[in-house]
């Protein structure tokens, strides 16, 4: 029996030593740097950066200040919804990266369940006084902001556009360059690009397998375009005319063969979708310019087309009527971005913000376009790159003067999937009245009654 | 010692040594299944979630979770989807295509049967993400190979028949399984009696039911049982369909998974949880009774 005991315990003993396991190897520090990216894969461009650029930089400047600190990256190359869930029970367990790549939307449920600190709680007051603030515009760092605190340091921000393929319009006798100037004129396009014999002619994301591409591509922007935000002066949007025109919509492009709905049903639906814009098979796409600059892109996109500059046209999203739009605008957008936090449980905070402070400086910030062109999140480095890349430029010029961003409330994920759900009904063949009274009841159900909702 | 002595016990150990060594082995059942099992009827009462305020702060709710789950479509739904998974895939699929391969391989000569097994082996141990990826290729809409072979371009398989290909899915994947437990328990059945019917003039179906059944009723309940608690909590089909289109595919384990981890409802999905624990219980306290019942029958 005591042979056996013994045995038990040291069993337990060795599970307990896997559990902590890692850890310095040397007398060096070391620091884990993690994001949904993956050299090869999803976001390439900054799994690539990470490795190549910041890791040594960040190593030997730290050499040089006579410390020891090694830097490993954990990429990730999944959905969205799953990578967000890996974090929050990485967080939850109290393990996890140091530095945590985080969609800006998560910021406040994230703080809220205690995962994420303000940083000045996590590193001490030298991030107040980091010279990088001065750079970042207050739209832009409301995006890592919850509650006024800065939880996280914004990497940049998107804006939505209508892509659409050159050669299918051309082919469909459709002009170039492209600008509807209300959704009627979207469908009409579409009309003609079918008749040509476009396979898909508009891909506009629906359902809930899309996730929050759904809500940001789609629905938020139409809403935005039909004079509704989804959440103001305190009220969430229930199932009000502007929701039922978003939807009214989405049953037209869905049952009348201007898009395909099995597309927005399939697990991989939104990945097969940018292939096969790729391919030539979709005519008008609704993204971000994440779709320019990631998806693709002639090099390191996930679905490249080498003669993307000359085939890919981009125009901005129309308002259901010019100045039907919210604040009366002819045209929307809607914007989001990426932050950067530091885990609350890092065993060297102070060092971890000395980390994320360097990815988030002019220099980082400059390599990691590697001569691309995007929207960074600081204004003294967007002025030097935005002209190099038209599509950007664009962005930058026409969209962000008029767009438009998420609540950040705890509840609006659940909501999201709410606004999801009522668009996979109609594309599974339900009608609009009774997509609108799902969604109704649902969000009521999540926000606290009907008092919160908007009719 | 002498038999009424009560600190000893039949096999001989005094009670003192009978409660050592049975100590570890209770201490970790009370670890790894006592406490998780409390633990989740616990969460099931709290309207816990992964993030938010309710993350740092729950509260009991009392038994709100288990009245939604009961009274909520997508939850009974996805019962009736995971009965539909056990009986086509365990019962019918793996038991009778596994007894059957099992009945025809087992005079093969050597080759034939090696091969054989080795296939539908392989099925088994593959890796489950591999599989998954090879079954996505095998049923694409656009390039799938199954759509080449029949000539059928464009048929959604996943979408038009979410739940006939998980289930089919299912029965390629653990069918090694059952035709290993049944060939194991077919050289129980001595040569002699087959013989003898077959000379009798019984015909295969008499052959099955007066000869083979009654010699592997208790390997047919075991391998029953098994396979249908296997399937019930079997999780791989996600990575094919992810419970998909608009949760027609969506067996228990995954809608658990959607609520609880996708959705971040924590409280909810352990309350879910609870109920399937449950219906495992009903399953293998049947298959208790059942086996309870015909040793009684064998052993006068």
């Amino acid at each position: 029996m005591r042979p056996a005991l013994a045995v038990l315990a040291g069993a337990v003993l060795a599970l307990a030593a896997c559990g902590t396991g890692g850890g310095s190897q040397d007398d060096g520090v070391t620091l884990t740097i993690t994001s949904n990216a993956i050299s090869g894969g999803k976001n390439a461009e900054t799994a690539d950066w990470t490795a190549k650029w910041v890791i040594p930089k960040f190593e030997a400047a730290q050499k040089a200040k006579g410390r020891t600190v090694h830097v490993r990256f954990q990429p990730s190359g999944v959905d969205d919804e799953q990578y967000k869930t890996k974090i929050a029970l990485d967080l939850k367990s109290r393990a996890g990266a140091d530095v945590i790549d985080l969609d800006g939307i998560w910021v406040g449920e994230f703080a809220q369940a205690g995962y994420i600190k303000p940083l000045t709680d996590v590193a001490g007051a030298s991030v107040d006084s980091w010279e990088g603030w001065n750079q970042i515009p207050q739209a832009v760092q409301g995006l890592g902001t919850f509650d006024g605190k800065r939880y996280g340091l914004p990497q940049g921000t998107d804006g939505r556009v209508l892509f659409y393929n050159k050669d299918l319009f051309r082919k469909a006798g459709l002009p170039d360059p492209w600008q509807p100037k209300s959704w009627q004129e979207i469908v009409d396009a579409g009309t003609a690009l079918k008749k040509a014999g476009v396979q898909i002619p508009i891909q506009l994301d629906a359902g809930t397998a899309m996730g929050e591409a759904t809500t940001m591509q789609g629905v938020l922007p139409l809403l935005a375009g039909a004079g509704a935000e989804i959440y103001a002066g305190g009220k969430w949007t229930g199932a009000s005319q502007p929701l039922k025109d978003v939807l009214n919509l989405y049953r037209q492009i869905y049952t009348t063969g201007l898009g395909d709905p099995r597309l927005q049903q399939e697990a991989q639906g939104r990945d097969k979708s940018f292939a096969e814009f790729a391919q030539g098979k979709i005519g008008i796409l609704a993204e971000s310019d994440y779709f320019w600059r990631s998806v693709v892109e002639p090099k390191a996109g996930v679905a490249p087309m080498q003669n993307r500059d000359a085939v890919v046209g981009y125009a901005l999203i129309p308002a259901e009527r010019p100045g039907a739009g919210i604040r009366g605008q002819d045209f929307v957008s809607m914007s989001g971005g990426a932050v950067r936090v530091l885990n609350p449980n890092s065993k060297n905070p102070g060092l971890a913000w000395e980390l994320l402070s360097f990815m988030h400086s002019a220099e980082a910030t400059t390599s990691q376009l590697a001569g691309a062109a995007r929207i960074t999140s600081r204004k003294d480095v967007n002025d030097t790159v935005l002209g190099v890349d038209p599509m950007l430029k664009f962005v930058s010029d026409k969209v962000l003067p008029i767009t438009a961003y998420r609540p950040p409330l705890a509840v609006y994920p659940q909501v999201s999937v709410a606004l999801q759900e009522a668009t996979a009904a109609i594309v599974s063949g339900r009608s609009v009245e009774e997509a609108a009274a799902g969604y109704q009841s649902k969000v009521e159900s999540l926000v606290g009654g009907a008092a919160h909702v908007a009719g | 010692m002498s038999r009424a002595d009560p600190a000893v016990s039949p096999a001989g150990l005094g009670r003192r040594r009978a409660v050592g060594f049975m100590l570890p082995a209770l201490v970790l059942i009370g670890v790894f299944l006592v406490f998780p099992a409390l633990w989740t009827i616990y969460l099931g009462l709290t309207d816990y979630r992964l993030t938010g305020l309710a993350a740092a702060d729950p509260h009991v709710v009392g038994a709100a979770n288990f009245t939604e789950a009961l009274g909520d479509d997508r939850f009974r739904s996805s019962l009736w989807l995971t009965v539909q998974y056990v009986l086509g895939s365990a019962v019918v699929g793996q038991a009778v295509l596994g007894f059957a391969l099992a009945w025809t391989l087992r005079n093969r000569p050597g080759p034939v049967k090696r091969i054989t097994e080795g296939l539908v082996l392989l099925a088994w141990i593959l890796p489950s993400s591999v599989v998954a990826f090879l079954w996505i290729a095998l049923l694409d809409r656009d390039e799938g190979t199954l759509n080449a072979i029949l000539h059928t371009p464009g048929t959604a398989w996943l979408l038009d028949h979410p739940m006939s290909s998980i289930i089919v899915f299912n029965v390629w994947r653990g069918t090694a399984f059952s035709m290993m437990l049944y060939g194991a328990a077919l050289e129980n059945v001595p040569p002699s009696h087959l013989e003898t019917a077959r000379l009798a003039g019984a015909s295969t179906v008499q052959q099955l039911r007066d000869v083979v059944l009654p010699r592997i009723r208790g390997h047919v309940l075991t391998n029953l049982l098994l396979i249908s608690l296997w399937t019930f909590n079997d999780f791989t089909a996600f990575q094919i369909t992810a419970g998909g289109p608009e949760g027609r595919s969506e067996i228990l384990p995954m809608y658990i998974y959607n609520v609880a981890l996708s959705g971040g409802r924590l409280g909810f999905g352990a309350a879910i949880s609870f109920l399937v624990l449950l219906i495992n219980l009903v399953f293998a306290f049947a298959y208790l009774r059942i086996l309870r019942g015909r040793r009684e029958v064998v052993v006068p």
